[in-house]
């Protein structure tokens, strides 16, 4: 499958895509605003609580072409961050605010510059996450890579939208289900996931079309169950993250016609504690060309930090970003909706 | 008047009907938000619960409503379909059962 972008698809277009999010209807279009929703809870402008997450998006090159990715990613995209930005990054996240370098792509191990800087990062004593798709650690060019991130206590939080070979194949791709239950014994091996060992393997649930996910709890007993009983599998935590009408998840939505009810339950189910824990509070995410953004999403949607704040890793002041207004749209009632939904999963 | 009974859109207006009996209506729903709330049983198992009698009582509102609230909850394609046929087993246990009436009254009959 291609990305919607190598596709010349109307959706890999942010501009499309916000207006489809904002006005595809009359329905849509009646929804109440984000930040009017934000305002009446007094949270609007919304600020930071300042920077402790530090989420680099190191290019949209990928191995696989997942149906709901809001990055659009797969083997056909060539952004990828350079060494000259990486290092601008080391400097910038060198603050004692800043505790964790949270590394996403695309693939995050197809970069070349990937393990370099993770050696330079652990120099500086900083926590690190990579986000895996699992099924890249099951191909030669990196099959050593789980060994070399174990070595250097990287966090790996890895996607498993469930527990059933069913519904995670039919989101990731045919064959997705049988390498991730592969790779992850292989990391269970070299003590990812049991508790004793200190290195944290945790699991990403998205769900598999157009509904909100289970309580964050509950799901995380059925997968510990289930991924013990049916492989033998364990594991540290699991994370239900909410799809954000966003790029192929957007696709999706209106090519099932799913579009309108998504929105009305995302802004139905809008929960003013999850709309204090929004992870934008604390994190800054980085493109892959150096530009700021207040979240990965918001980099899809080509919004960067605004309102008067810099908005390239070139200019980098933590001040002046821990006083910025975050950038709102619609597709914010994503994070908002239910238990809350971030990188982290659930925020309530 | 619509021109066929069931209208997907009508399942969002359920709310609607304290227009005509508010009383009625409000205790309606405050009952049946007690009915769903975790209890003895788990919101979760009741769910599954509702998607099984949704198909018993054949009520099309209903299967679309509690087969979103299952996927919500967290259930699997095949744990739903299981609840399914429960319901499929009642429901064609509760005819066939009634075969020994027919036999009563077969017995009685003949000599």
């Amino acid at each position: 499958m291609k990305s919607l972008i190598a596709q010349s698809h109307s959706l890999s277009d942010p501009k499309i895509q916000l207006d489809v999010i904002n006005n595809h209807n009359e329905k849509i279009r009646s929804l109440e605003k984000f930040g009017d929703k934000m305002d009446n809870i007094g949270l609007f402008p919304l600020k930071p609580t300042g920077v402790e997450i530090f989420q680099m998006n190191v290019g949209y090159m990928c191995n696989m072409t997942c149906k709901h990715c809001h990055v659009d990613a797969g083997p056909d995209r060539k952004e990828i961050m350079t060494k000259e930005t990486f290092e601008q990054c080391l400097v910038a996240l060198n603050h004692p605010s800043i505790h964790t370098i949270d590394l996403t792509g695309g693939a995050p191990e197809m970069n070349p510059h990937f393990r370099w800087f993770i050696d330079e990062v652990s120099k500086l004593g900083k926590h690190i996450i990579v986000r895996s798709n699992l099924t890249i650690l099951d191909t030669k060019k990196f099959e050593d890579l789980p060994q070399f991130m174990a070595d250097r206590g990287v966090e790996i939080t890895c996607s498993l939208p469930f527990y059933s070979k069913r519904r995670t194949d039919a989101q990731r791709g045919d064959g997705t289900y049988d390498k991730s239950m592969k790779i992850l014994k292989v990391l269970n091996e070299i003590g990812y996931g049991k508790e004793e060992s200190g290195l944290l393997l945790n699991l990403v649930y998205n769900p598999v079309g157009a509904f909100l996910p289970p309580d964050q709890e509950s799901l995380k007993q059925d997968y510990k169950d289930r991924l013990w009983e049916d492989h033998g599998i364990v594991f540290n935590d699991l994370y239900t993250i909410t799809n954000l009408p966003i790029s192929r998840y957007l696709n999706f939505l209106v090519m099932s016609d799913n579009l309108e009810e998504y929105m009305e339950k995302l802004v139905t189910s809008f929960n003013p504690s999850a709309a204090i824990g929004v992870m934008c509070r604390n994190t800054i995410s980085i493109g892959w060309d150096g530009a700021l953004y207040d979240c990965d999403f918001n980099q899809m949607l080509n919004l960067r930090t605004n309102h008067g704040a810099l908005d390239h890793i070139n200019d980098w002041n933590i001040k002046q970003l821990n006083n910025r207004e975050i950038i709102l749209n619609q597709h914010c009632y994503g994070c908002t909706a239910g238990a809350g939904s971030s990188c982290g999963g659930a925020t309530v | 008047m619509d021109k066929t009974y069931y209208n997907p859109e009508d399942l969002k207006k359920f709310g609607d009907i304290g227009e005509f009996q508010k009383e009625l209506g409000d205790k309606f729903f405050d009952y049946y938000g007690t009915v769903f709330a975790d209890s003895a049983l788990s919101a979760k198992e009741k769910a599954i619960i509702a998607l099984a009698v949704s198909h018993a009582v054949q009520c099309p509102y209903c299967i679309d409503a509690y087969t979103q609230e299952s996927l919500e909850k967290g259930f699997s394609e095949e744990q739903m379909m299981e609840a399914v046929h429960v319901a499929a087993a009642i429901r064609g246990g509760a005819s066939l059962v009634h075969g020994v009436q027919m036999m009563n009254k077969i017995n009685k009959l003949s000599m």
